[in-house]
């Protein structure tokens, strides 16, 4: 039987329903990966700010964040607020708002490094030949900053696709579970499909962030040398 | 002075980075106890050159002998050569994560196999001669420029090396620690050492040179004692680049004798 | 707040945490090896081993933990290899770890001057000396602070161990909200474990991370 194993991928539409599955976990990754960029820009900015209560405030909000592995904060969302207060959310939403929170931190972090690393100079070096300073932002600073930013932010992005995949643990229907219901329907037909398909899985995530690792590495060792 | 055999020999040395000969067609024979300097503009391929005699860079064409023995054919076994031809660099390059003394020790216990204990005691001897003995427990990066370099020749003489190659071994330093290095170069010079120094100082090298060597474009231009190399340079080519080294118009640069 | 309840199932996650760290330190532990491994197949250039790192590099900082542990504990039987809970989720940490590892070893290596290994050369030592004596001890203390956030990184990985059927701290807070409805009691505790296991090893990281930074050797 071994060797008809992955017909079971080509019967039905089964391989279109894989696929669909993890559309929906690309879908998260990226709704979370776009509320990440904006907010994760203020909460950088904020970051750079000198006032220590901001400070204290938004250090503690990076740290828990990124201390805790994302499942826990699944979990918090997704059970905790339900019950504390009465908020039924679904598994999709709290996975968009979980991912925001932990890609706005990571975001921020990286707007901030980005920011403070802008040595004091430029700036007045683009105010002694006469830019003013909304010019020494537009044509000195900000481009530096996207030269450095874009790629981190497109390996955020790989980083919220394979974390997604842990929404599969707060029970959306995403790539995992349409597997699970798959494997369980041939069960006798192909008692050895969970092997394709959790193979093809593999595969299906490996094309889908390959390609983008490959972007972001491409991108970073292009503005490097510039 | 009875001539002493050639101790290394370079023939028709070829050597090409793909965009250019680097090396024309060197040839140059190093004779046991001969002090050469080799002298030229920025780029003429000096560096390059001393660079391939142990083996740092691949030549194309030509040959390297040892002793009379042709090193550069067959399987080379370039880490036994390299404890023969000893050389110190323009960056120090001393390991920073260890102690002066173990950066000096390293090479006899590990590559020769040496007594640890012999080879400490033979070390601090060494330190003490260039004067850094009370610096044996320093970490390179307590040290000044000049002290490094110093440490990094007794790193290279400790292997008791047969010829010592030295690439511009003071073109990092500041200018008042360029003269503690250059002392101790000229300290070995004159207790035998076999050496090809590569360097900008001229009146270092008219000083420490029993032969200068002028290396224009990849090819030796002229390769004469010091004297007749800074006063009567016969081509072109040396007098425009020794002219480079001339700031007052009487040329006192060129003439002091300061060694 | 249920604190009778929070006293009595603080032993279950008392156990669960052991056990994650018991199987997280084995996994922690391999990846370094394996790290290590490859970045000295990638720095001493070994050929086919080189390019089967280069794979192993791309197909395991490519995909999701959870998805490498679904093949290894569900696919893989099919194909008449069965491995223990344990054994799949030590085998997955370590296939995920090992390539973030070899990365902090491998930039570790690469920030060594060039000229370190010209003057170990001309000294006349030989290429695995080179790398032991020189290159090794000086790439470890840059690498550092990368290996320490891969040590977090892992141990947070760890949280998925739960679908391969281990008692970690995730099963058993799930099966407390399932059991008992005690969400909050159950969660508190999830977090609290966490941070108690975590933030020593980040604040350690850090502080490592400082000391490097504004030492180095002989001070």
């Amino acid at each position: 039987m071994q060797d008809l194993g992955i017909r079971v991928l080509f019967m039905g539409n089964n391989f279109i329903r894989l696929l669909g599955g993890l559309w929906i976990t690309i879908r998260i990754s990226l709704i979370a990966v776009a509320f990440s960029i904006v907010l994760g820009i203020l909460l950088g900015m904020l970051m750079t700010v000198k006032n220590p209560i901001t400070k204290a405030f938004t250090k503690i909000y990076l740290e828990f964040i990124r201390i805790m592995p994302q499942l826990v904060l699944l979990f918090l969302v997704f059970f905790g607020l339900t019950k504390s207060f009465g908020i039924n959310l679904s598994g999709e939403l709290s996975a968009v708002i979980v991912f925001t929170l932990w890609g706005t931190a990571e975001m921020g972090d990286l707007v901030r490094g980005a920011l403070i690393s802008i040595p004091k100079h430029q700036y007045e070096s683009g105010a002694a030949i006469g830019l003013t300073k909304w010019q020494v932002y537009r044509c000195i600073i900000i481009p530096q900053i996207l030269t450095r930013l874009v790629p981190l932010a497109i390996n955020l992005t790989t980083r919220m696709i394979k974390t997604t995949s842990l929404v599969a643990l707060i029970g959306v229907v995403e790539v995992l579970k349409v597997a699970q219901q798959i494997i369980e329907a041939n069960r006798y037909t192909v008692p050895d499909s969970a092997l394709w398909i959790y193979g093809t899985i593999f595969f299906l995530y490996f094309f889908t962030c390959w390609p983008i690792s490959l972007l972001a590495k491409r991108l970073e060792k292009k503005w490097k040398t510039t | 002075m009875a001539k002493q055999p050639v101790l290394l020999e370079a023939k028709n040395i070829i050597k090409d980075y793909g965009n250019g000969q680097v090396l024309n067609d060197i040839s140059l024979q190093i004779h046991k106890g001969e002090v050469i300097v080799l002298v030229g503009p920025s780029g003429c391929g000096k560096s390059t050159f001393l660079r391939c005699m142990n083996g740092l860079e691949q030549i194309q064409a030509g040959q390297i002998l040892l002793d009379g023995e042709v090193i550069t054919e067959g399987k080379t076994d370039w880490p036994k050569v390299r404890q023969k031809i000893g050389m110190v660099f323009q960056s120090y390059d001393l390991f920073p994560h260890m102690s002066v003394i173990d950066n000096i020790i390293l090479g006899p216990v590990k590559v020769q196999g040496r007594d640890k204990k012999e080879v400490t005691e033979e070390a601090e001897k060494l330190l003490d001669r260039v004067g850094l003995l009370d610096k044996k427990d320093a970490y390179p990066r307590q040290l000044s420029g000049g002290q490094k370099q110093r440490v990094a020749i007794v790193r290279a003489l400790i292997l008791k090396p047969e010829i010592l190659l030295f690439d511009e071994v003071t073109a990092a330093l500041d200018p008042e620690m360029v003269r503690e290095v250059l002392d101790v170069i000229l300290e070995l010079a004159s207790s035998g050492y076999t050496m090809l120094i590569v360097t900008h100082e001229m009146q270092f090298a008219r000083a420490v040179a029993d032969r200068i060597v002028f290396i224009d474009g990849g090819k030796i231009v002229e390769s004469d004692t010091p004297e007749a190399f800074f006063t009567q340079p016969k081509t072109d080519r040396a007098r425009r680049f020794l002219n480079t080294f001339i700031y007052a118009k009487d040329g006192e640069k060129l003439t002091s004798d300061s060694y | 707040m249920d604190t009778e309840f929070i006293a009595e199932y603080i032993p279950l996650y008392i156990e669960a945490a052991k056990l994650m760290l018991g199987i997280g330190l084995i996994g922690i532990v391999l990846s370094l090896i394996v790290g290590l491994l490859i970045a000295l197949i990638q720095y001493f250039k070994v050929p086919i081993l080189r390019q089967i790192a280069t794979v192993y590099i791309e197909l395991s900082r490519n995909t999701p933990l959870l998805v490498q542990l679904f093949f290894l504990y569900f696919g893989l039987p099919k194909a008449g290899i069965y491995i223990s809970s344990e054994g799949c989720a030590i085998i997955g940490l370590c296939f995920l770890g090992g390539s973030y590892m070899a990365e902090a070893f491998r930039s570790g290596i690469e920030s060594v001057e060039k000229g370190q290994e010209e003057a170990a050369l001309a000294l006349g030592l030989r290429k695995g000396q080179i790398i032991k004596y020189v290159i090794l001890p000086q790439a470890i203390s840059v690498s550092i602070p990368a290996l320490c956030a891969n040590v977090i990184f892992l141990i947070k990985e760890t949280s998925v161990f739960s679908v391969v059927a281990l008692a970690d701290l995730m099963y058993v807070a799930k099966d407390l909200i399932g059991l008992y409805y005690k969400t909050d009691e159950a969660l508190l505790m999830l977090v609290v474990a966490y941070l108690i296991i975590l933030l020593p090893i980040s604040i350690l990281a850090a502080v490592l991370e400082r000391s490097l930074r504004y030492a180095g050797f002989g001070n």
